[in-house]
């Protein structure tokens, strides 16, 4: 590890400051990724600036019946918070299907969004990688990548984004704030994360020294029915090879009022199923008609070499856990 | 407090382990587990992969169980950590290093000061009513403590693994503790 130094302002306006002031810093929260990275040597940190202890770390209720949580929340904490695990089950499930009980006591929501590829190669700094070095070419691409994505890759990264809350976070229709050099503002969950395209190099929109503040979730779907479903290689400390979040609002008999669908493990950011939702809406909530609307999302899939087991995965996934969420009195219930 | 002044690469850091208070100045690379072995001598807390995976390193810090491999322990200053050396009241065993010798739930013992300090943790996590991966999802928020059955105690302590396998055992321990 290269040496660096360390700075621990006291507010959000110093921590920005001093990441402007400084070249070559990075901001500090948990670190279960960042001090990772560095260890690597994938990161290499002139200064930290370690945002861990800015009074960032409110979970709080919104008039709307949302929930609004602070950037350095840990990802226990917010997965166990009351008005997250009772109105928005979906929130709860992925954090804690998320890293181990050790590592989701530091991980925090802004450091879970902003958390790396898992993909070797770009861990590896002897291999080529157009996420960690630009214009180096693709390993993953012909190598391993039976972990990598299936939808909206690009010729020059094939890489996944890892993180389990920010798929519950994208089918919740939450908001990331943020704060920069330029002052304030927002981006929807669902736009946070970036397709590689020509720049693998940047995995989200995030402006240089922005710093997420909180991420809030919509009181709208408080107390939908809602499920988070993760398939990995092992039960449980396991990267997902592909999971599902799912929001479901249905009247009586089963028709579908609204849904929200996301899709991890599968594409560079987590894959808002914009296609399977707008075939759902309106239409009874049956089994056929839910894998009819999963096949049309997935029909966008492009599988690697050794990858397309990934597809029928996530189609399976997703079929399930909608399905189980349609109202108890529905017949299709599976 | 010391806040750092970022010119330098290194920092004073206070922190209270198992009760002692220590004051070292430390290259900003060091992690709470090289700060145990390395200067403070605490040999417990092992260094199995240094990147998270494994759980070797697991301490308390402020009362909560962490991988301390992947904290600098700069970032930690003012902290209380216990680590494994810490659990005992002099030469009464904590019950669940108690429960371990009773269950036999170790072989080489290399994961087992993680394991030990985990399963503190999840103690305090389940009093505290927080919920698990297999908890089910309906049981809503403030009904006490989650009750440990075999099924929460494997996914909570899922962060620590055992190169010899000892799984069967270290649940058994834990459950022995929980009755
Ligand atoms: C063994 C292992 C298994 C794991 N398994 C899973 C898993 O199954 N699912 C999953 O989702 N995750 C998993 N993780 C990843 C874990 O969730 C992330 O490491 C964690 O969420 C990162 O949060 P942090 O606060 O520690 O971030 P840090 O490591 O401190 O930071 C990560 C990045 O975010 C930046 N950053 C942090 N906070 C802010 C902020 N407020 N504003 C701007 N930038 C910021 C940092 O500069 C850095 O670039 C695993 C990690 C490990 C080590
Ligand atoms: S998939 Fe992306 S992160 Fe992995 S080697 Fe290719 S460019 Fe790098
Ligand atoms: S040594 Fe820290 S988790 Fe393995
Ligand atoms: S007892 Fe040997 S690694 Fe667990």
């Amino acid at each position: 590890m290269k040496p660096f130094g360390y700075q621990r302002p006291a507010t959000v306006e110093a921590a920005v400051e001093a990441f402007a002031a400084t070249p070559g810093a990075r901001y500090l929260a948990g670190g279960t990724n960042l001090m990772d990275l560095m260890k690597h040597g994938v990161e290499t940190p002139a200064v930290l600036v370690d945002v861990s202890r800015l009074p960032l770390d409110a979970v709080e209720e919104l008039p709307d019946g949302g929930v609004r949580a602070g950037a350095t929340v840990r990802n226990s904490d917010l997965a166990a918070h009351p008005l997250v695990h009772d109105r928005f089950p979906v929130l709860s499930q992925a954090l804690l299907a998320g890293a181990s009980g050790q590592l989701r006591n530091m991980a925090t929501t802004g450091g879970n969004l902003l958390q790396r590829t898992r993909c070797g190669y770009f861990q590896d700094t002897s291999a080529a990688c157009n996420k960690r070095e630009p214009g180096s070419g693709c390993a993953a691409r012909d190598g391993v990548h039976r972990d990598h994505a299936v939808l909206g890759h690009s010729e020059r990264c094939v890489a996944t984004h890892p993180s389990d809350m920010a798929v519950a976070l994208a089918a919740l229709d939450a908001v990331v704030e943020l704060y920069g050099p330029e002052g304030a503002r927002t981006v929807p969950v669902a736009e946070f994360h970036r397709l590689p395209g020509e720049h693998p190099e940047r995995d989200t929109v995030i402006r240089p020294g922005e710093l997420i503040t909180a991420v809030t979730v919509p009181g709208t779907a408080a107390g939908r029915p809602s499920a988070y479903r993760k398939a990995r290689d092992r039960a449980s400390y396991a990267f997902a090879l592909a999971s599902v979040a799912a929001v479901l609002d249905t009247d009586e008999d089963g028709t579908v009022r609204a849904v929200g669908l996301a899709f991890g493990g599968l594409a560079h950011r987590p894959w808002r199923a914009r296609l399977a939702e707008t075939a759902l809406l309106g239409q009874r909530l049956t089994e056929e008609a839910v894998a009819r609307a999963v096949d049309a999302e997935l029909a966008l899939a492009e599988p690697l070499r050794d990858n397309g087991f990934k597809v029928p995965l996530a189609r399976n996934l997703a079929v399930h856990t909608l399905s189980g969420l349609a109202p108890a009195r529905s017949p299709q219930r599976l | 407090m010391s806040t750092g002044t970022g010119s330098g690469t290194s920092s004073w850091v206070t922190m209270t382990v198992n009760g002692v208070e220590y004051r070292r100045e430390l290259d900003n690379r060091t992690t709470v587990l090289d700060l145990l072995r390395e200067h403070l001598g605490l040999t417990g807390a092992k260094k199995g992969c240094d990147h998270g995976q494994c759980g070797a390193c697991t301490v308390l810090v402020d009362g909560r169980r962490a991988n301390s491999c992947l904290l600098p322990a700069v970032a930690q200053d003012g902290a209380e950590v216990t680590t494994v050396e810490g659990l005992a009241a002099g030469d009464e065993l904590h019950p669940v290093q108690q429960a371990f010798l009773d269950r036999d739930a170790f072989q080489c013992g290399y994961c087992t000061p993680g394991q030990l300090c985990s399963a503190v943790g999840v103690f305090a996590e389940a009093a505290a009513g927080h919920p698990s991966h297999v908890t089910d999802p309906g049981r809503a928020s403030g009904q006490g403590p989650v009750e440990l059955s075999r099924a929460e105690i494997r996914e909570r302590m899922s962060g620590n693994l055992c190169r010899c396998g000892a799984y069967p055992n270290i649940v058994a321990a834990i459950e022995d503790v929980t009755r």
